[in-house]
């Protein structure tokens, strides 16, 4: 009897490779470089490649447990960008901060790769690996202003709350396993598929998507994301808004999607309660904070809430919609933890009275990222939200949709708020600003990508 | 019909405002001059390219006219599809009329970010000039929409001092309405066959359940707007806080855009939803009319009280809209043109008196006759076709509007009727304890008008008696085409007559 070795296709794999691979080159390089820029220069060149490679690796590997997909690849364009535009807006701010450790930009890379994975991921066990590998990168990155109290609090925080997350989410996973005989993605939907819903099924499912939520930060899990958020570095906070969420996005998509998909009847008024509290918690909250980190915190709970609405809608222009919702508010998100990490002093809604008068073209970009946030045309946020509600309305669940666009009408006041502050209020003192080339290109992107899908929506739909 | 002319009208007024916003945004803060003088100029070019519309407008049909379409989002069904008929066609003429208007009374008043002002001003009539123009509904929702930023920020920048309450109230209130509407176009978009084309719902029949949730639906948006009755309470607050420029836009035009939505979208595409409907549209303008004139009674504040009596004038025009006849759609078609011009004017010359006294009390005011002659003769003429005097505009809108409520209810005609006398009572009563009386020594001494202001006022005092010797200029633009609505509203439930007699058969 011969046993034969197959090397498995690495192709499919290539993406996560390279960006594995510079992880730990960018761990090494820390050591011997002295000019951290460099380091964060090196990791936007690998986003860059790792972009350039991603149609070319196609297919699927590892006996199906990982698969690049049109869908995969999207979410990891999402994630590729989100990585592009952090190292962007960090470069300077980490310097001004003085929390410029070299591991900064390796861990970015890490959680990113692991992100990457996840959205790959057709076996349970392999997407436990990535998120993981994401979580764990970002525990620390929320803590890397060692000597910031704020910020050790919120990588404590956030490490327990996840830590507990993990715990449920394997749980869930052993008990599905335990069920199904199979950790494979299909396989556990194929099975299902005949099979009678036990409350052990039932109990396995509630598990998992806890898990989920709370990387998603859904409501009732969404807990730590409004001190984690407050307290971690602002180029992280802008990491973590949008990365990690896509990347739960991805996971819930495709578990519910492919794993679960027989119990559509079960988990769907399940997601509407999480969906609606989520969009109720965040956005009423949102109204009262006077932290503009911590407000942005409970926006993107809100809109964690909306593109939960793509999921529930179940069918494929939903999934489509959603994943385009998240690659604008990548832009959007971005662009205004941007201008927060663009001034010296920014993290209090107070800090921007009068930012119109003393720096107009800031206080500018500023209000189109906060109308795009509420969704109001001719901007990109109001192409996902159209795109994504339209999606909802066309799967049956027209009074979802006009729930979220009352929530969505009430976010206005807290969006409105800073533009107010900025153009409405007299200026206390002159807003002082720590420019760089970095920040100013990371800008021009998100704010030229908010204009270009705001009127050629044909770039990113259809 | 295409367009016979050599550069496409519609989309140059619309985007040549927005050109011109675009280069003030990048001129510097301290050319002051240059700002005011490009703001003025473009606002200039873009009424005069816009007189193709009034001079070459076929009267004999109601097809739209002026028409471009391009394909804009293909895997949605978007195109960019604007055209004018004819009771779009005069809101566009008003438009860029007003906002020429709006650039020389804050020639001097506005002193503070004076580059943002003029930019946000072009910004709004592009907007707005959209709104009247779009044949797409997609394209229509972003133009309604775009217009409240540059809004919000005239009445929250410039505004008097409880500005940003008023600018936040605004925003909220006309958003919330906007969202439904927007579900009421999704649901919309579904059922038409993936069609965002306005004209090609107008040619469809819904059923009637769904075209009752979709006239709330789009109720929501355009009853805020124009304010109807419940949802009016936004008005007094933007329209008293916002700065001349601001009131005068949104008294002229800005609340013409829920009566016009109206008349283009709930009727022509909803008509049973909107027959059943209409009494109560219908008692709900009345109360309008008679709720807002009689807070006027009350009002001490120069700008409240137009501003409450656009509540009341706003009533008439959708019961003449929702009288479903014609005397009552002209009517109240023309009165929509006639009180953003009775309206626009009573603001600026609010405006022009409050740049020399500072006060909007009407306390702080007495024998203004005696001090600003020229200013108290335009007055006058505003105030008394604000009234509806015969030989002014305002007589001939709510002649034909009354006559409309008449045919449609009696006791309507009688409400309505009404609402005329309450709004000779606080109209006089206001003039007399401005112009009359004892000269308040508080006004002693300020000039009368400049050049600059009387000319801003000419062309409004020449179209208040142009419409009201000779209407027929401006109603003959829109006969054809209320003719066409009205066929078109009666007509439509005789299909669905039809189905049911073929069921019962069966």
């Amino acid at each position: 009897m011969s046993v034969s070795v197959q090397i498995p296709d690495l192709i499919p794999v290539m993406p996560e490779i390279v960006v594995t691979l510079a992880a730990v080159i960018l761990l090494m390089l820390e050591l011997v470089v002295k000019n951290k820029n460099s380091l964060g220069i090196f990791a936007i060149a690998v986003s860059g490649l790792s972009l350039y490679i991603l149609p070319q690796c196609q297919g699927e590997t590892f006996g199906g447990m990982f698969v690049n997909d049109t869908v995969s690849s999207y979410f990891k364009v999402i994630f590729l960008i989100n990585l592009f535009l952090t190292v962007l807006i960090s470069l300077r701010y980490m310097q001004r901060e003085k929390a410029e450790s070299g591991e900064y930009y390796g861990l970015l890379v890490f959680a990113t790769a692991g992100m990457m994975i996840m959205a790959s991921a057709r076996d349970f066990i392999v997407l436990y690996l990535g998120l993981e590998l994401m979580a764990l990168s970002t525990y620390i990155l929320a803590g890397i202003k060692r000597d910031d109290l704020k910020s050790n609090e919120a990588a404590i925080k956030y490490f327990l709350l996840g830590g507990f997350s993990s715990a449920m989410l394997l749980y869930g996973i052993s008990l599905l396993y335990g069920l199904t005989a199979t950790t494979d993605i299909f396989k556990i939907g194929e099975f299902l598929k005949g099979t009678e819903t036990t409350p052990a099924l039932l109990f396995a499912m509630a598990l998992i998507l806890a898990a989920f939520s709370f990387k998603i930060a859904a409501a009732p899990f969404h807990m730590w994301a409004p001190d984690v958020y407050e307290g971690a570095p602002t180029s992280v906070t802008a990491f973590m808004s949008i990365g990690p969420k896509a990347a739960g996005f991805a996971v819930i998509a495709n578990v519910f999607f492919s794993a679960f998909h027989g119990l559509r009847a079960d988990w769907a008024p399940l997601l509407i309660i999480i969906s609606i509290t989520t969009m109720a918690v965040g956005n009423i909250l949102a109204l009262t904070q006077t932290n503009i980190k911590r407000m942005l915190a409970y926006s993107s709970i809100a809109h964690a809430g909306y593109m939960l609405l793509g999921i529930i809608a179940g069918t494929e222009q939903g999934l489509y919609a959603m994943m385009t919702y998240l690659l604008i508010y990548a832009f959007m998100n971005m662009g205004a933890f941007g201008i927060i990490v663009l001034m010296d002093k920014g993290d209090e809604l107070k800090d921007y009275e009068g930012l119109a008068k003393s720096r107009p073209l800031v206080a500018a970009l500023m209000l189109v990222f906060m109308f795009s946030l509420t969704g109001i045309p001719p901007t990109a946020g109001f192409i996902g939200k159209f795109n994504l509600f339209l999606a909802v309305v066309q799967a049956g669940y027209t009074w979802l949709v006009v729930v979220a666009v009352i929530f969505s009408a009430i976010s206005a006041f807290y969006y409105l708020r800073v533009v107010m502050n900025m153009y409405m209020k007299a200026m206390s003192e002159e807003a002082a600003l720590s420019p760089s080339p970095f920040l100013s290109l990371a800008l021009g992107i998100a704010v030229f990508a908010v204009f270009a899908i705001g009127v050629l929506p044909s770039l990113v739909i259809g | 019909m295409e367009s016979q002319f050599s550069y496409r009208i519609l989309s140059t007024v619309i985007f040549l405002p927005v050109a011109g916003a675009a280069l003030i945004f990048l001129m510097g803060r301290s050319k002051e001059a240059m700002i005011k003088w490009t703001a003025l100029v473009v606002s200039l070019v873009t009424f005069v390219l816009s007189l193709p519309l009034f001079t070459c407008f076929d009267k004999t049909t109601a097809n739209m006219q002026f028409t471009e379409r391009l394909q804009w989002v293909p895997s949605w069904g978007i195109t960019y599809a604007l055209g004018v008929d004819g009771i779009s066609v005069l809101f566009v003429l008003l438009s860029t009329l007003l906002t020429i208007l709006c650039v020389t009374v804050s020639w001097t008043s506005v002193r503070e970010k004076t580059k943002e002002f003029f930019a946000a001003l072009l910004l709004i009539e592009g907007s707005m000039i959209g709104v009247f123009c779009s044949l797409d509904l997609f394209l229509f929702y972003i133009f309604w929409e775009a217009m409240l930023i540059p809004m919000f920020l005239l009445i929250g920048v410039w505004g008097g001092p409880n500005r940003v309450y008023a600018a936040i109230k605004f925003f909220l209130f006309t958003l919330v309405g906007s969202v439904l509407m927007l579900v009421g176009i999704m649901v919309l978009y579904l059922n038409s066959g993936y069609s965002f084309d306005i004209l090609n719902m107008m040619s469809r029949n819904y059923p009637y359940p769904l075209q009752v949730m979709l006239f709330w639906a789009f109720f929501a948006a355009f009853a805020v707007k124009v304010p109807m009755f419940p949802m009016h309470t936004w008005l007094p607050d933007a329209h008293t806080e916002a700065p001349t420029a601001g009131s005068v836009i949104l008294a002229g035009i800005l609340i013409k855009m829920g009566a016009y939505g109206f008349l283009r979208f709930s009727m022509p595409i909803l008509p049973e939803a909107t027959k059943a409907m209409a009494p109560a549209m219908m008692v709900l303008s009345i109360v309008g009319i008679i709720y807002g004139g009689v807070i006027c009674l009350g009002q001490t504040d120069l700008k409240r009280l137009i501003a409450y009596s656009s509540v009341s004038h706003m009533g008439f025009v959708t019961l003449g809209l929702f009288a479903l006849n014609t005397q009552g759609l002209q009517g109240g078609i023309l009165q929509m043109v006639n009180h953003g011009i009775i309206t626009g004017a009573m603001f600026l010359c609010i405006g022009m008196v409050y740049e020399r006294t500072h006060t909007r009390q009407i306390a702080d005011y007495g024998g203004a006759a005696t001090v600003f002659p020229v200013f108290a003769a335009f007055f006058m003429v505003f105030t008394l076709a604000s009234i509806g005097l015969p030989g002014t505009n305002g007589f001939v809108g709510e002649f034909l509007i009354i006559l409309g409520g008449f045919t449609a209810s009696k006791a309507m005609g009688v409400f309505a009727a009404t609402g005329i006398i309450i709004g000779a009572a606080y109209m006089l009563m206001l003039y007399q304890k401005v112009f009359f009386m004892q000269v308040n020594p508080a006004i002693q001494g300020h000039s009368d008008l400049g050049t600059r202001e009387l000319i801003t006022l000419l062309p409004l005092l020449v179209l208040v008696f142009w419409i009201g010797f000779y209407p027929n200029t401006f109603l003959g633009f829109m006969d054809v085409s209320v003719q066409n609505l009205i066929t078109r509203v009666n007509s439509a439930a005789q299909p669905q007559i039809a189905q049911q007699i073929i069921e019962v058969i069966r």
